[in-house]
């Protein structure tokens, strides 16, 4: 039998990452006779990509000090994802981020004072540096405190949002199970927050064996943010946007503080300059109206590409020229060690077994395998309205459908009413990283706590039949599992039995990658695509949500969380081709080259990608949104 | 296997069990000597470190991932948040030792004042821009300037080709 529990709560935070604590934290600041309860997968106290430390806040403007003004910072990012973003989401979280940091600052987190001028020692131009060994547990602490211990449910998963039985575009909460005992909860919400983070795993990662899990982002998150979006029907944006980012071989440590704290330079394997023998055909494939080769501060994706150009040239791999700046026994190796202790810790494991010694040679710079996300240098996400006194209100001469305007009141909260998102579940707003995407955590809490005294004479109806129906599907590969149980002998093998009738987690998960790596532009390919091959990736992506209906099967609790996990993925995964095969140019070279494409296009893809699944039919939609720069471009 | 147990040291607590962000610390079926931790899904590991910063008996440590790390070398940590420090030793295959002593906090464990503990903000700033503690009224303003603003049309008018 299924244990069921029902939980009311006024907000629901679903993840306690970054952005689910500062939700947390804003939600009861505004609204003290509130319940707000956080559905946490793991244990909040070390959860989400930030569960090992940071040594660094990527996302600070120094107001006080007049270090930055927040239009040159939507210059940079815009500029960075090459023209294509929500100026107002991120205007919105750049002018609130400075508060966020001040907050971790007083609440302990020990930020690199610089006492020549009172403020935070610099990495780079928006970064600064961190002792973050426990800076998620810091973070919980607050989130904690906010809510109420009794309201943390650890190790709950979440796996469906549930709709209104009378409106098929409101959301009225999620059910989950948790992990360690099976019990199902329905959480019956007034505003339901999404931020359960990004997604890896989603691509073939570049380690295959025991190091499988050392993906760079890390193995627990599971594309929830959008799995758990797209099947409610809720609109997509810039999906196709899943990228790469360059990494210390293997380890996939950090490049962030040898190259901008301690000036490393990066080169080819003969000591030369990666940039410039491809200057002149980057800039006449992808100038385009923003002129971005030549913007102040490189955009990610081009010098990731002008890298790639060298290997395939046969003179990789990009060496990090760490002999030139790392001195034994000095600050310098204390940094750069720090760098990986506090976030990367696997990459002094691989250099304590190789003798590696940073201070005497240099050492490889790969790019990692594709992951989908929405607060790095890259944008997949929920379509989002803007806030009131930023977001053009009306867009004339489009459709008043949600999904093309940029306004319908509440700030961060997506297509379906009573549903927001925050983090790496927002799209088309990169560049959040950690502080940000805390401060978009807030931002989405107050505007639900809005929404909710706004609504406060809306009952909140869950149709009995739709939840029994959820958590039939919810158990059933348990099910199928003891059902067959005795039928098929096969010896403990490295995967799973092998049984015709049963398809266990991590083979779906190797599927998966398989198809995603091969088909729609992973390392294997060196990240090229082309229309046959995404379509292909289509035709072998429906059978493998077939096979998962049909087929999936799990031990245990914990199995079933893998195989809710990959679930989220293969939505997710579809929503990333279909966006990848919309979009007929090439606009992020490093992240993907459609090589039927090869060029950036802005006479017709100077655009965002929308969409809409439509989970009763399977069916896609797709559409573009014209880009409103607030900000003027270029 | 990126993390594992030594049996001898570990008392059965559960720590590890409970930090794991990816599940997979898990108990042995309780036998003679009690229940034992183990990593029981190595591949699905970070190796973030946490088993071994939050065991109280120094029983879990990590052997690089096996596909890319050559053995004999070894990262130990000790966190103490009593003195909020972090304690590393890098021992390299070589016998080189290095060792790492950072900060991890600078206030005491519970000290964080929750967001009830600041006076009831007033209803009307919900329709403002301002966020908890960016405003006089709003517990005071941590942001050290007046909020950005920045003026946009509200309407705007697109024309649509194709
Ligand atoms: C190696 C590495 C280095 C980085 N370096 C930096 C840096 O130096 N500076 C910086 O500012 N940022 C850095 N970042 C980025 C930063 O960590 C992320 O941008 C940020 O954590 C994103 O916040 P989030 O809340 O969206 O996701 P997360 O913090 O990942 O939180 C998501 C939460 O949702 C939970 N969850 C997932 N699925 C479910 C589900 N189905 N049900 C319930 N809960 C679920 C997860 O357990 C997790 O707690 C780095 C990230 C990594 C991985
Ligand atoms: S934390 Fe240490 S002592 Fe406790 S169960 Fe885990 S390994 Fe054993
Ligand atoms: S290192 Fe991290 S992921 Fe691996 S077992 Fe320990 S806590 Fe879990």
């Amino acid at each position: 039998m299924v244990r069921v529990r029902y939980v009311d709560a006024d907000i629901l935070i679903i993840g306690g990452g970054m952005a689910g604590s500062g939700a947390a934290w804003e939600a009861r600041y505004w609204c003290r006779n509130c319940r707000v309860v956080i559905a946490e997968k793991a244990n909040i106290n070390r959860s989400g990509a930030v569960a090992m430390g940071l040594s660094a806040i990527n996302t600070y403007m120094g107001l006080k000090c007049k270090e930055n003004t927040v239009e040159d910072y939507v210059k940079y990012v815009r500029g960075d994802l090459m023209g294509i973003v929500r100026e107002d989401l991120v205007y919105d979280y750049a002018r609130h981020v400075d508060s966020t940091v001040h907050l971790f600052d007083e609440w302990g987190l020990p930020i690199w004072p610089n006492p020549q001028t009172g403020c935070y020692v610099r990495e780079g131009k928006w970064q600064i540096m961190i002792h973050g060994e426990s800076y998620k547990a810091i973070v919980a602490e607050a989130a904690r405190k906010a809510v109420g211990e009794e309201n943390v449910f650890n190790r709950v998963m979440v796996t469906h949002l549930l709709k209104s039985p009378s409106n098929p575009n409101r959301v009225v909460g999620a059910i989950g199970f948790n992990v360690n005992d099976g019990t199902v909860y329905v959480f019956r919400a007034k505003a339901t927050i999404v931020s359960a983070g990004g997604g890896s795993h989603v691509y073939r990662p570049r380690s295959q064996g025991e190091g499988l899990g050392r993906a760079w982002y890390p193995p627990w998150s599971s594309a929830s943010s959008y799995g758990l979006m797209i099947e409610a029907g809720a609109v997509m944006t810039m999906m196709e946007a899943r990228f790469v980012v360059p990494r210390f071989k293997d380890g996939y440590g950090p490049v962030g503080a040898y190259q901008l704290l301690l000036k490393t330079k990066i080169t080819n394997a003969y000591g030369q300059d990666f940039w410039k023998p491809h200057y002149e055909e980057i800039k006449k494939l992808y100038s385009g109206k923003g002129n971005y080769p030549d913007l102040p501060i490189t955009p990610t994706t081009l010098r990731v590409y002008a890298q790639r150009l060298e290997w395939m040239a046969g003179r990789g791999p990009s060496l990090m020229r760490t002999e030139e700046t790392v001195k034994k026994g000095t600050e310098s190796e204390a940094i750069a060690y720090e760098d990986f202790l506090d976030m990367t810790i696997s990459q002094v494991v691989i250099w304590a077994g190789q003798n590696h010694e940073p201070a005497e040679r240099p050492y490889e710079v790969i790019t990692t395998e594709p992951y989908v996300m929405g607060s790095h240098a890259t944008e997949c996400g929920a379509w989002a309205s803007g806030p009131d006194d930023l977001a053009p209100k009306k867009i004339e001469g489009l459709p008043d459908d949600r999904g093309y305007q940029y306004y319908w009141g509440y700030n961060r909260m997506t297509t379906l009413d009573g549903l927001f998102c925050a983090g790496d579940g927002c799209g088309a707003n990169p560049h959040k990283f950690s502080s940000g995407s805390f401060t978009e955590g807030r931002l989405a809490a107050k505007s639900a706590v809005l929404f909710i005294m706004d609504h406060s004479d809306e009952k909140i109806e869950v149709d009995k039949a739709q939840v029994d129906s959820i958590i039939t599907k919810l158990m059933e590969p348990l099910e199928r599992y003891e059902r067959g149980k005795y039928t098929v002998v096969t010896g403990p093998s490295y995967m799973h039995p092998i049984d015709p009738t049963k398809m266990y987690w991590k083979q779906g998960l190797f599927r998966l990658q398989k198809i995603m790596d091969e088909y729609a532009g992973g390392w294997s390919t060196m990240y090229v695509t082309n229309e046959w091959m995404l379509n292909r990736a289509l035709e072998l992506l429906q059978f493998l949500k077939e096979d998962f209906i049909n087929y999936a099967a799990a031990q245990d609790w914990h199995e079933l969380m893998r195989v809710w996990e990959l679930w989220h993925r293969i939505l997710t995964a579809e929503a990333v081709v279909r966006h990848m095969l919309f979009r007929k140019e090439t606009r992020w070279p490093g992240y993907y080259v459609r090589a039927d494409y090869p060029a950036l296009d802005d006479e017709n893809w100077h655009v965002f990608v929308n969409s809409r699944y439509d989970a009763k039919t399977g069916k896609w939609e797709l559409w573009k949104v014209p880009v409103i720069h607030i900000i003027p471009f270029p | 296997m990126p993390s594992y147990v030594i049996p001898a040291k570990c008392t059965g607590c559960g720590d590890c069990v409970n930090i794991c962000p990816s599940h997979i610390m898990r108990f042995t079926k309780s036998g003679l000597f009690g229940r034992k931790a183990y990593n029981a899904e190595p591949e699905m590991c970070w190796e973030c470190y946490n088993c071994v910063k939050h065991c109280p008996q120094g029983a879990v440590q990590i052997r690089g991932y096996q596909d890319f790390t050559p053995m004999g070398g070894a990262v130990e940590v000790y966190r103490d948040e009593k003195t909020n420090r972090v304690y590393w030793t890098i021992r390299y295959r070589n016998g080189t030792i290095k060792y790492f002593v950072f900060p991890i906090r600078t206030t005491p464990w519970g000290s964080i004042k929750p967001p009830t503990e600041y006076p009831e903000p007033p209803k009307e700033l919900l329709r403002t821009p301002y966020l908890s503690c960016e405003h006089e009224q709003l517990g005071g303003n941590k942001l050290g300037v007046e909020l950005p603003r920045y003026k946009v049309p509200e309407v705007v008018k697109v024309e649509v080709r194709g």
